[in-house]
């Protein structure tokens, strides 16, 4: 048992730390912001090349053949530097293309070319995801990044999951009414009337192992999203805390402050182990439940990085309430991940009756 | 990150629960709360076989007597003791987590081969005399002076709360060696026998009406010089060798514990529905608390990970304890919401739905069986986890400082 990092690990989120650092700096980022398209193709294909959206594809369909562990320490990053785009829906969408073709399943053609799935691989396909809500079945619904997508996979209320790509998904783009203005500058939306129903995934039918791997890992990996998003948010109180000064002396050295910061840090810490794990025990099954392992992480993971924004906010004062500072930014993001989750309460209700 | 043990910690493992499976069994019955020699002497007995199946001070040094077992073993340990529903550390808290591992790596050659044998087979009791009315968060505030009198020290002043004292044989005790205002660079860490004439013991009752600690006075009670640990006014370093240990893995066992509670709570509230109707909220509570335990476990396997790679307890210790013992107080407030009106009384009721809040006792196999008496024990005793063994306020200005690096106010 030996639960930090390996060097091959630390390694990895340097790597990506490195990428985020050139391609991602956060005041680049940030000139895409209220933009239709978020999401740029060649900063995408870097992404894909570092192995980002085919870690744990396997090699002989061209990925990397990591585990679940490794893509939550390079998720935690791609979190921490606010990357944005539909990066844990194009992990998720390789991770299916591979199963599907590995299992010599039959999927529509356009979900083999590399407009559809297949792209995802490589970074040359964008793919997104919607939840189709429990009422009203196709729609009036919000799709992010729409404009920016080659594919998009339905996930339905019952987890089950469908594929609309090629013209499809063009007809859909075409008459989409986008969201002037988004929550999350970064996340742009579009109001989609009437969803169609898209192709059935193989495996992806509501308790198949396609759909609940889906359901799984994208628990998982939104929750690194957020963990290395709650780690940030921490890291910018706290340089704000040691360098504003008030009353003669910088704020960080007042307690009501530093309890703030200390709490930041116990949430980014505890939702970390707790992502790691839960990524771990889908790697290693035998070590516990990965299911409720990942339902528990990503919640916390969730809440800790709506609460550690929210300190953020507070702890920058005047200042955290401008758009110049990028703590709302967090704030936001955080929102967009935790809707993703659906309801955090019910996460907790499988948590509860997991254990 | 690799949460599967290796074939040596298995077999460490298997062992240790074929032992407890054969031993628990042949164990005297539980003492009473407050007989405190009934429990010595359960606690020490407990102590004594352990020691003789060789598995007392499990994460001492094998120069101090111990085991030597890695950080892996250590929590394989508490782990296994903590599923078989052991006995706990006890009385012997202070002799096996605190004084033997300072005297095991500060203590003289003499020392270590006087005290330490006798805390490992559970021969002799430790108490702690850190404490005083006046230092408490402050604890190099600490005014309990010991003035050299040849080869004595002369001790006067105060201490509090002293777990055990009543049935301790010595006590680590902190003193001002230096002047008044020297803080921690005029303290000195002591030994002293407890049935040194000076020494009174008041015990204090607690608000679960426990006497689970005492207030020590101290006229002129007399200790050789050779009672010290480490040098005459570095007692302060000596002191924080102790407290690294007790931010180690002294928790694990109650974090376990707390995952058992919560099943029960689970398994009692959906026997008698109970939490049926509310919209799912009580479930949610289960399933958060839950999910929150399961993070501090992991939490504990990267802080165990760091200590094997760096062989210190670390600072995330800290971070746990934060979180833990707040969690540990909410845990308390589902039992009492469980319970209804049999949480008003601390007597043992029977479980009936006849109590407000409907329970049962116990939920089904592999479930223990709740009492009204234990949750009420559980919640009225969270209340003392954040005060103990460091604030929650001082535990946030530590991980302020030393991790975050925040400026010192």
């Amino acid at each position: 048992m030996d639960f930090e990092l390996t060097d091959d690990q630390r390694s990895l989120a340097d790597l990506v730390r490195t990428i985020v650092a050139g391609r991602f700096p956060l005041d680049r980022t940030r000139r895409a912001e209220e933009a239709r398209q978020v999401v740029d193709a060649d900063d995408w294909a870097a992404l894909g090349e570092a192995g980002v959206f085919s870690l744990t594809v396997p090699e002989d369909r061209g990925g990397v053949g990591l585990g679940l562990a490794d893509a939550a320490v390079v998720f935690e990053e791609l979190g921490r530097g606010l990357v944005p785009g539909p990066l844990v829906a194009s992990h998720l969408a390789a991770g299916v293309w591979a199963g599907v073709v590995a299992a010599g399943s039959e999927l529509p053609e356009l979900a083999r070319s590399a407009d559809g799935l297949a792209g995802s691989v490589d970074g040359t396909a964008v793919v997104g995801a919607v939840r189709r809500p429990a009422v009203g079945n196709g729609g009036p619904l919000l799709v992010e990044h729409l404009a920016s997508l080659t594919a998009l996979v339905v996930v339905d209320p019952d987890g089950g999951l469908h594929l609309i790509a090629g013209d499809d998904l063009a007809a859909v783009a075409d008459v989409a009414v986008p969201v002037d203005r988004s929550l999350d500058p970064l996340t742009p939306l579009a109001v989609v009337a009437d969803l169609p129903p898209g192709d059935p995934i193989p495996g992806g039918e509501a308790g198949g192992s396609v759909a609940a791997r889906w359901t799984r890992d994208h628990r998982v990996l939104t929750g690194a999203l957020c963990a290395g998003m709650a780690a940030a948010t921490c890291g910018l109180a706290v340089d704000y805390a040691k360098g504003r000064q008030q009353f003669g002396r910088p704020i960080g050295s007042f307690q009501a402050v530093k309890h703030l910061c200390a709490d930041m840090l116990v949430r980014a810490e505890t939702a970390r182990a707790a992502v790691e794990a839960a990524a771990v025990t889908a790697d290693q099954p035998d070590v516990g439940d990965p299911d409720r392992a990942a339902a528990g992480a990503a919640m916390l993971a969730a809440e800790a990085a709506l609460a550690n924004a929210k300190s953020c906010i507070q702890v920058h004062g005047g200042m955290g309430f401008t758009w110049e500072v990028p703590a709302h930014l967090y704030l936001m993001r955080a929102r967009v991940l935790a809707t993703s989750l659906g309801r955090l309460d019910a996460l907790a209700e499988t948590v509860a009756a997991r254990y | 990150m690799d949460l599967r043990y290796t074939p040596a910690e298995e077999q460490f493992r298997a062992e240790l629960r074929a032992w407890l499976a054969a031993t628990l069994p042949t164990l005297p019955p539980k003492p009473k709360a407050d007989d405190w020699p009934g429990r010595r002497e359960y606690d020490t007995h407990w102590q004594r076989r352990l020691f003789d199946a060789g598995y007392a001070g499990v994460d001492w040094p094998t120069e101090g007597g111990g085991r030597g077992a890695s950080p892996v073993e250590q929590l394989i340990y508490v782990e296994e003791l903590e599923r078989a529903h052991a006995p706990y550390v006890g009385v012997n808290f202070v002799g096996l987590l605190h004084a033997g591992p300072t005297v095991a790596v500060e203590g003289t050659p003499e020392q270590r081969a006087r005290y330490l044998p006798k805390i490992l087979r559970g021969d002799e009791v430790w108490c702690q005399g850190f404490s005083e009315p006046d230092a408490g968060s402050d604890l190099a505030a600490l005014r309990t002076r010991a003035v050299r009198d040849g080869d004595d020290y002369v001790i006067n002043g105060s201490k509090i709360w002293t777990s055990h004292a009543e049935v301790a044989d010595f006590c680590e005790m902190l003193v001002r060696t230096g002047p008044e205002d020297s803080r921690h660079k005029g303290i000195t860490w002591l030994i002293v026998p407890m049935d040194t004439p000076g020494i009174d013991i008041r015990p204090l009752r607690t608000i679960a009406g426990s006497t689970e600690f005492a207030e020590l006075f101290l006229d002129d009670v007399r200790v050789p010089v050779a009672n010290r640990v480490g040098d005459e006014d570095d007692g302060w370093r000596v002191t924080m060798v102790t407290l690294s240990f007790e931010r180690g893995t002294a928790f694990v066992g109650e974090l376990l514990q707390s995952m058992e509670l919560l099943r029960a709570i689970r398994d009692a509230a959906a026997a008698t529905g109970s939490a049926d109707g509310d919209g799912g909220r009580f479930t949610a509570r289960i399933g958060h608390l839950g999910a929150e335990l399961d993070a501090l476990w992991a939490l504990t396997r990267r802080n165990v990970s760091q200590a094997a790679r760096t062989g210190v307890p670390g600072i995330g210790g800290s971070v746990f304890k934060l979180a833990f013992s707040e969690l540990r107080q909410r845990l308390g407030e589902l039992g009492m919401d469980l319970v209804g009106t049999a949480g008003l009384s601390w007597d043992e009721l029977p479980p009936s739905g006849e109590w407000g809040g409907a329970w049962a006792a116990g939920g089904g196999p592999g479930t223990v069986a709740l009492t009204n008496a234990e949750l009420v024990d559980t919640w009225v005793n969270g209340f003392s986890r954040t005060i103990a063994a460091g604030t929650s306020q001082i535990q946030r200005n530590i991980v302020a400082e030393r991790i975050l690096g925040l400026p010192k106010g």
